[in-house]
């Protein structure tokens, strides 16, 4: 059996009288590429939120390579394995394209203040590590040129991928991308995919939230369908591509009328 | 420490070094030169603080006086030496800071800068209530200076140790500024739902920054005690809390030279400023608006682009 | 005097106090409603107001209701002048810039008040003189009843000018979505300047009516402002009626404190409850907790 890397059991989220996710099940197996789509508001951004530990489920829960993540806060649910970006870009504009990646190396490294003040041996040789293994993912996404820019100075196609190596430096497991091709031309989509497809290749797990079809459909090993917080369909993308209840979800009750 | 800031320290080091022979015996040089110095350390502090982790404190002159305090109460008290009486102060700061930091930087915003107001104004109060202890309004004299082998130190020597300290300090925070704790900080500061989610435990370093600006706070407090063997509680009020804050800011928040900057001018303003008596607050009310409104990144920055050099990489003005 | 004339002494001052607190909590409000940002000048516009009404009725000799006018169209005029010329040009300044400049407007005021005031503090007769009652024991001074009843005027006055009319409620739009608001037709930026003068007349009737009991210098503002902000956030920051009920409810703790443990630590008091709700519950009373998360700052 393959291994499990994501295990989600009725998960709910409430915001007041509204149920963003409602009865919500599924898991991850390890190395797929498994995609959820939706009309918006479907409770996709929601849903990634609560898998990264930013919000609370009202309900159900979350196990992560066999160990439940309920209660856990986001930077001790990074340190196990997960890592994402983010719809809106969440880089740091007051460092460059490098230092960004170097600090997704930080639950990987552990230098303290006292040994970083006084620039102890062992820090020095965690901070040339630091460094190697952040131009690495630079060059995995192809920015080791933009690596001195400041990050928010670049384009920005440019800014989603270093917010991915960003991502990649933390050395995560399983990896959440939150709307990656959003404002991506035709042609940085394409690279897009492909990059998706390398960060399979290093065996990583993938959670995608998209809304480019195409691309879904192209990368997908699966995917799962929210409609109003919960799953109408879930998948090979074929089967969902001609599944009623979706083309419903998408195009509302006017096919249904037509 | 970057290449960059190399040769600025290099020439301050030297500057250091030379200016007390270049001031011949002037007492009142050197006074100066020992304030601005200590003022110094407090505001590098307060720029790791606020510049790089972007946080507030407007209450970081209660800092500066549990160290004045600790030093000059244990040292003519209880007959401490003053190098225990210095980590104790450093120790009482740091446990402090701690247990005002954790709930107050979970804060957002107006919130903590209003809590660290209130605990600044609290400490205040108590200075000036705890007679016994502290004096009281009235303030605490007799603090013995510090000695070296017997040879109390005084004027250059004393000049050479405050300023030693700030080098020290310096360098180690330019050291933790480019270390993956630095990262951690301006993360925070750049935006702390990603510091998070790349495993940055953004509450834990943000209180962890508070006590250590609070711990350069403390050692500045110690040198002003033993420097001016009198203090009272008017030196750890409001206003200088506010000065404080106005060095960083008026200096630069972007880079803790800023600070160093914003100390130095601001340590000169109130000389200057006396001369004028009534008109005292209302210039130095009037300089910070002026900064504020039309060199929103402070002195340094302003100095920087009329020198035609490009600013540092991509940070949010102040 | 016995105890229990003892405490209707101390329930009077905390009255007294609870009025200045109350107005200058709503100060706060009304400003954080309109604008999202915490006024750290506030305290400033209560001492000109004490110190302006010296003016007009111990310098210039005017009859108390005229200096009473000029002193709240003054300071108003203050507020306004302090938000076209300090507040506007930095609206979209960050958080920082924004608690300083508010900052540096206290010192600014402070500033010119010790030049044309000096250090000292100044008197003001009681509005209508000096000779107090005694109610079960206690001497209580008549100015407290012109304190309380001026105080609740002013805040009907207000909760009438939110509640009831257009412009009060349009300002409250302008600080949940500024954009909404605009789109809707309504003028923020003159909402925002509005705030600005409402508050500092507020804050002006309070100096006003407590400097014949308390006397006014230039440097009252800050502690003043930190009570009233006490207050402000104990009330839940946005509530009008929590702001009022939060007031009196820090005097009369002030007040028990000073005369039944302690006067030397009585400012701590208000602080302390300060440092409590924001580190408990920073909604205050009459906040929800879901909406503090939203606010912007």
């Amino acid at each position: 059996m393959t291994e499990q890397v994501l295990r989600v059991q009725s998960f709910e989220k409430s915001f007041g009288g509204l149920r963003a996710i409602e009865a919500l099940d599924f898991t991850v197996a390890a190395g797929q590429i498994k995609s959820f789509i939706g009309p918006n508001g479907a409770g996709k951004t929601t849903l990634f939120n609560l898998v990264t530990g930013i919000l609370p489920p009202t309900a159900g829960t979350f196990e992560f390579a066999g160990r439940t993540l309920n209660g856990l806060k986001p930077h001790a649910i990074a340190r196990l394995g997960i890592s994402r970006t983010f719809q809106n870009l969440e880089l740091f504009g007051n460092m460059t394209a490098l230092e960004n990646v170097m600090l997704g190396r930080h639950s990987r490294t552990a230098a303290g203040i006292f040994s970083a003040g006084l620039r102890l041996p062992g820090m020095r040789r965690e901070e040339r590590q630091i460094k190697e293994k952040a131009l690495e993912e630079l060059r995995f996404m192809g920015l080791e040129n933009k690596a001195m820019m400041g990050a928010t100075s670049l384009p920005l196609g440019e800014q989603k991928l270093l917010e991915i190596a960003r991502a990649l430096a933390t050395q995560p497991k399983l990896l959440l991308l939150d709307e990656p091709a959003a404002g991506l031309n035709m042609r940085e989509t394409v690279k897009l995919s492909e990059t998706i497809l390398r960060i399979r290749e290093r065996g990583i797990t993938v959670m995608l939230v998209e809304h480019d079809m195409s691309l879904v459909m192209e990368i997908s090993d699966e995917v799962l369908v929210l409609n109003y917080g919960r799953k109408i369909a879930e998948g090979r993308p074929k089967e969902i591509q001609r599944h009623p209840d979706v083309i419903a979800a998408y195009l509302g009750e006017e096919t249904q009328n037509a | 420490m970057r290449k960059s800031d190399y040769y600025p320290i290099l020439l301050m080091a030297l500057a250091v070094i030379l200016f007390p022979l270049l001031a011949g015996g002037n007492g009142y040089f050197i006074s100066l030169l020992v304030f601005m110095g200590i003022n110094g350390l407090i505001s590098m502090g307060l720029s790791l603080l606020m510049g790089y982790a972007g946080q507030i404190s407007l209450g970081h002159a209660a800092f500066y006086g549990i160290g004045a305090y600790s030093s000059g109460i244990l040292t003519t008290k209880y007959s401490f030496h003053p190098v225990g009486a210095f980590f104790i102060g450093i120790l009482f700061s740091a446990l402090i800071a701690f247990l005002v930091g954790k709930p107050t930087l979970r804060l957002k915003g107006h919130y903590m800068a209003v809590a660290t107001l209130g605990f600044g104004e609290i400490l205040f109060i108590v200075f000036n209530e705890l007679s016994p202890l502290t004096g009281g309004p009235s303030g605490l004299s007799g603090i013995p200076p510090l000695t070296f082998f017997g040879h109390p130190l005084e004027g250059a020597a004393y000049f050479y140790l405050v300023w030693g300290f700030v080098i020290f300090l310096l360098l180690f925070s330019l050291n933790v500024i480019n270390s993956r704790v630095g990262r951690a900080l301006r993360a925070v500061h750049g935006s702390e739902l990603a510091a998070n989610a790349m495993g940055v435990d953004a509450s834990r370093y943000k209180v962890q920054v508070f006590v250590l600006s609070a711990i350069y706070a403390s050692m500045a407090g110690s040198l002003y005690a033993h420097f001016v063997t009198f203090i009272s509680p008017n030196s750890f009020s409001l206003m200088f809390s506010i000065l404080l804050l106005m060095m960083v800011v008026v200096g630069g928040t972007e880079t803790i030279w800023g600070a160093l900057l914003g100390a130095t001018v601001l340590t000169l303003l109130p000389e200057y400023l006396r001369g004028l008596e009534d008109f005292e607050v209302l210039a130095y009310g009037a300089i910070l608006m002026g900064v504020l409104l039309f060199m929103p990144r402070g002195i340094l920055q302003g100095i920087r682009g009329l020198l035609g050099k490009r600013g540092e990489v991509g940070v949010p003005s102040p | 005097m016995t105890l229990a004339s003892q405490l209707i002494q101390y329930l009077f001052t905390g009255l007294t106090l609870g009025s200045i607190y109350a107005l200058v909590a709503l100060g706060f409000t009304m400003i954080y409603n309109a604008t999202g940002i915490i006024n750290l000048a506030q305290g400033e516009f209560v001492m000109l107001g004490g110190l302006i009404m010296v003016f007009c009725t111990m310098i210039l000799k005017l009859p108390l209701f005229l200096g009473f006018v000029l002193t709240i169209i003054g300071v108003t005029l203050v507020g306004i002048l302090f938000e076209r010329l300090a507040i506007h040009p930095l609206k979209n300044a960050s958080l920082i810039t924004l608690i300083m400049i508010t900052l540096a407007g206290s010192i600014l005021f402070r500033g010119v008040a010790m030049f044309l005031w000096g250090k000292d503090p100044y008197a003001l007769p009681p509005f209508s003189g000096s000779r107090p009652v005694h109610f079960l024991g206690a001497t209580i001074q008549l100015q407290i009843f012109w304190i309380l009843a001026i105080t609740l005027l002013a805040v009907l006055g207000i909760g009438f000018f939110f509640n009831r009319t257009l412009a009060g409620k349009a300002m409250i739009a302008c600080a949940f979505n500024p954009l909404a608001a605009g789109l809707v037709g309504i003028n923020v930026r003159r909402m925002v300047l509005f705030s600005f003068g409402l508050s500092a007349g507020v804050g002006a009737i309070a100096g006003a009516i407590i400097t014949p009991i308390t006397l006014m210098e230039y440097d009252r503002g800050p502690l003043l402002g930190l009570k009233g902000f006490a207050a402000a956030v104990l009330g839940g920051l946005g509530s009008g009626v929590g702001s009022i009920v939060a007031g009196f409810i820090i005097g009369i703790l002030e007040s028990m404190g000073a005369g039944l443990i302690s006067s030397g630590y009585k400012d701590a008091i208000a602080l302390v409850v300060l440092l409590m709700i924001l580190w408990v519950k920073p909604s205050g009373l009459f906040g929800s907790a879901e909406e503090s998360e939203l606010k912007k700052f």
